[in-house]
C-alpha cells in the first residue's frame, strides 16, 4: 500500500510535459499521500487490522466489536445526544479542577520559584503529596467531601496540580542567571527583571506542565468517575461494560481518547503561539 | 554619536579585592591605583587569575571592591549605573525577544516607550551590520551576529563608559578580527570611554590607547603601556610586531 503511493509521484513526471496541469494535481495529491501515510501509516494499519480481525472473527467480536460498529454506537451517543449530557459533566469535572489547578500552581510556583526560603520550606511536603497516589488518597477526599462532585474535582485537582506547580517553579528556578544579571546592569527592578526575563523564560517549562496537568485530569476523571458517580464519560464506560454493550464502551473510550488530543492540540497550538522564538515542540 | 563634552572618567584609589577560596583568602587586586581618562580605550590584560574580570565587574557596580574605592565623574560608585554599559563574552539575548527586540531592551528596562525605544534601537541595529536581521529571533543568528546585537544593545543605551568582559572571547579567529576592526570603528564614531579585557594580546595592541598589565604574583605591580600608533592600526606594522614582544616580555613569553 505505502509502496504504491512513493511509485506514484516518480512515474508521473515522465508524461509532465505532455498533459500539464492535470498531473501537477496528481502530484501534489501524490506528496501528499506520502506525506500523510509516512506520519499516520501505522494508526490507519492499526485500525484496518482491528476491522479485519474482528469482522473476520479472528478475535471475539464480542469482545472486540468492528469499528464500524463502534462508530455506530458513537453516532448514535453523539447525535442522538445521549451520550453529550455525559461529556459536557466530564468536562465541567475536569475543566474546573484543571483551572483550579492553574489558579494556585502557576502563582504559587512562579512565588516558590523566586523566594528561595519558600521553596526551601514546602518542597518537603509537597514532595511528600506528589509522591501519594492521588487515588490512594480519593477514599479520603471522599470521607471528607462527601461522594458528590467536590471530592471528584478535587482528587483531579489534587493529581493535576504538583505537575503544574514543579514544572512552573524549575521554569523559574532555570532562568539563566546570565540574562538576570544582564537586565541588572540595564538597571531592571526586581518586578521588571520578573516580568521580561523569569516569566517569558519559564514559559516552555510551564508549557510542559499544562500538557502533563490535562493528561492527568482526563485520567483522574476517568478513575473517579468510576466510582460513586451516575453521569460522565468514565461512568459511561464502566456502565456499558456491566451493560455489556461492547460498542458503546468503546465509542466511550474514543471520546475520551479525542478529548485527550485535542486538550493536548490546543495547548501545542498555544504554545506555538507564545513561544514563536522556541525550538518547534512536539 | 554625541557631542564630545562628555564625562566618562574613571578613578580607582586603593582598590583591593579578595576571594575565599577553600578556607584561604585569595587575593586578585592589590591596592590597585588607576586613573581612566575620558574617551580614551584602555585594555586590560592580565594571566588568569590575575583579577582583570573582576576588576571590569568592579566598575560595573556588579561587585564591590574590599576596599579602596571607584568614582566616575567624581561620584562614587555603588552598584549599576545608567551612565556604564557592559558587553559581556556570551551576547546574553533573550531568545524570545528578535534583534530589535534585544538591542531595545536596555532602553525600556531604563523606561524609554517601546515605540521610542525601537526607533533608536533600529539605528544601532544598522551600525552593527544587522540591518536586514532586525525582525530575526537570537536561534537564527551566528555567534557572530549574536554578539553584534549585544554591542548594539549596550551602545543604545548611549553609556558615558562601555566595559566589555572578553566580548570576542567565544569568537572563531577570522569572526574576531573582522569584530575587532568594527569595535575600532565603534569606538572612534561613538566617543565613549571603552574599558575591555582580554586575553589576546594583539586585540589589546590593535584597539588600546593604553594597556594594563595585571600582575600575577603577590607583589607585584600593575603596568600601564602607552599604544602609540595612528590608527587605523595595521598589525603587521614594525612597530605594532614591536609592542607585541614588549607584552610577550610582560608576561615572561619572550
Amino acid at each position: 500500500m505505502t509502496l504504491q503511493h512513493i511509485d506514484r509521484p516518480i512515474t508521473i513526471p515522465a508524461s509532465r510535459s505532455e498533459s500539464g496541469l492535470g498531473d501537477d494535481f496528481l502530484r501534489l495529491g501524490g506528496r501528499a499521500a506520502v506525506r500523510f501515510l509516512s506520519r499516520y501509516g501505522v494508526l490507519v494499519g492499526f485500525l484496518a487490522l482491528w476491522q479485519v480481525a474482528s469482522s473476520a472473527g479472528w478475535v471475539n467480536a464480542a469482545v472486540l466489536p468492528p469499528l464500524d460498529m463502534i462508530i455506530a454506537a458513537l453516532w448514535k451517543g453523539l447525535a442522538g445526544g445521549s451520550l453529550l449530557g455525559d461529556i459536557a459533566i466530564s468536562l465541567q469535572r475536569a475543566g474546573i479542577a484543571f483551572g483550579a489547578a492553574v489558579a494556585v500552581a502557576i502563582p504559587l510556583g512562579l512565588f516558590m520559584g523566586q523566594v528561595r526560603p519558600v521553596e526551601t520550606a514546602l518542597d518537603p511536603i509537597l514532595q511528600v503529596f506528589r509522591q501519594t497516589s492521588a487515588l490512594a488518597l480519593y477514599p479520603v477526599f471522599i470521607l471528607l467531601l462527601g461522594l458528590g462532585e467536590t471530592s471528584k474535582i478535587f482528587v483531579i485537582f489534587w493529581a493535576t496540580l504538583f505537575p503544574l506547580l514543579l514544572n512552573t517553579t524549575s521554569g523559574v528556578k532555570e532562568v539563566d542567571p546570565k540574562l538576570l544579571e544582564m537586565a541588572r546592569v540595564y538597571g531592571a527592578s526586581r518586578l521588571t527583571v520578573f516580568r521580561r526575563v523569569v516569566l517569558p523564560g519559564a514559559v516552555p517549562s510551564i508549557f510542559v506542565g499544562l500538557r502533563l496537568s490535562a493528561t492527568t485530569a482526563l485520567l483522574l476523571l476517568i478513575a473517579s468517575e468510576m466510582i460513586g458517580a451516575n453521569k460522565g464519560i468514565g461512568f459511561q464506560v464502566m456502565n456499558a461494560q456491566y451493560n455489556f454493550q461492547i460498542p458503546l464502551m468503546f465509542a466511550a473510550i474514543v471520546i475520551l481518547a479525542g478529548l485527550g488530543l485535542i486538550a493536548n492540540q490546543a495547548l501545542v497550538a498555544l504554545q506555538r503561539r507564545l513561544c514563536r522564538w522556541s525550538n518547534p515542540v512536539n | 554619536m554625541t557631542g564630545s563634552n562628555r564625562g566618562g572618567e574613571v578613578s580607582i584609589r586603593d582598590l583591593s579585592k579578595s576571594f575565599s577560596l577553600g578556607g584561604r583568602q585569595l587575593a586578585v587586586l592589590r591596592t590597585l591605583n588607576l586613573d581612566i581618562r575620558s574617551g580614551e580605550c584602555l585594555v586590560i590584560v592580565g594571566a588568569s587569575g590575575s583579577g582583570k574580570t573582576t576588576l571590569l565587574r568592579i566598575l560595573a557596580g556588579l561587585e564591590t571592591a574590599d576596599s579602596g574605592a571607584v568614582a566616575i565623574d567624581g561620584q562614587p560608585v555603588h552598584g549599576v549605573g545608567a551612565e556604564r554599559a557592559v558587553i559581556f563574552q556570551e551576547p546574553r539575548l533573550l531568545p524570545w525577544l528578535s534583534v530589535l527586540g534585544n538591542v531595545a531592551f536596555g532602553l525600556e528596562v531604563r523606561g524609554v516607550a517601546k515605540q521610542e525605544a525601537e526607533k533608536r534601537a533600529r539605528f544601532y541595529v544598522a551600525l552593527v551590520g544587522l540591518a536586514e536581521f532586525a525582525d530575526a529571533f537570537p536561534s537564527q543568528l551566528s555567534g557572530g551576529m549574536a554578539q553584534r546585537v549585544g554591542i548594539a544593545r549596550a551602545l543604545t543605551v548611549q553609556p558615558e563608559i562601555l566595559l566589555l568582559d572578553e566580548p570576542l572571547g567565544a569568537l572563531d579567529a577570522m569572526t574576531k578580527i573582522g569584530m575587532q576592526e568594527e569595535l575600532a570603528r565603534i569606538w572612534s564614531e561613538e566617543n565613549v570611554t571603552m574599558v575591555m579585557v582580554t586575553h589576546d594580546l594583539e586585540e589589546a595592541i590593535y584597539l588600546a590607547d593604553r594597556v594594563l598589565i595585571l600582575p600575577k604574583e603577590k607583589g607585584g605591580a600593575a603596568r600601564l603601556i602607552d599604544i602609540d600608533l595612528p590608527r587605523p592600526r595595521e598589525r603587521s606594522e614594525t612597530r605594532f610586531v614591536r609592542y607585541r614582544e614588549e607584552l610577550l616580555r610582560e608576561f615572561g613569553l619572550h
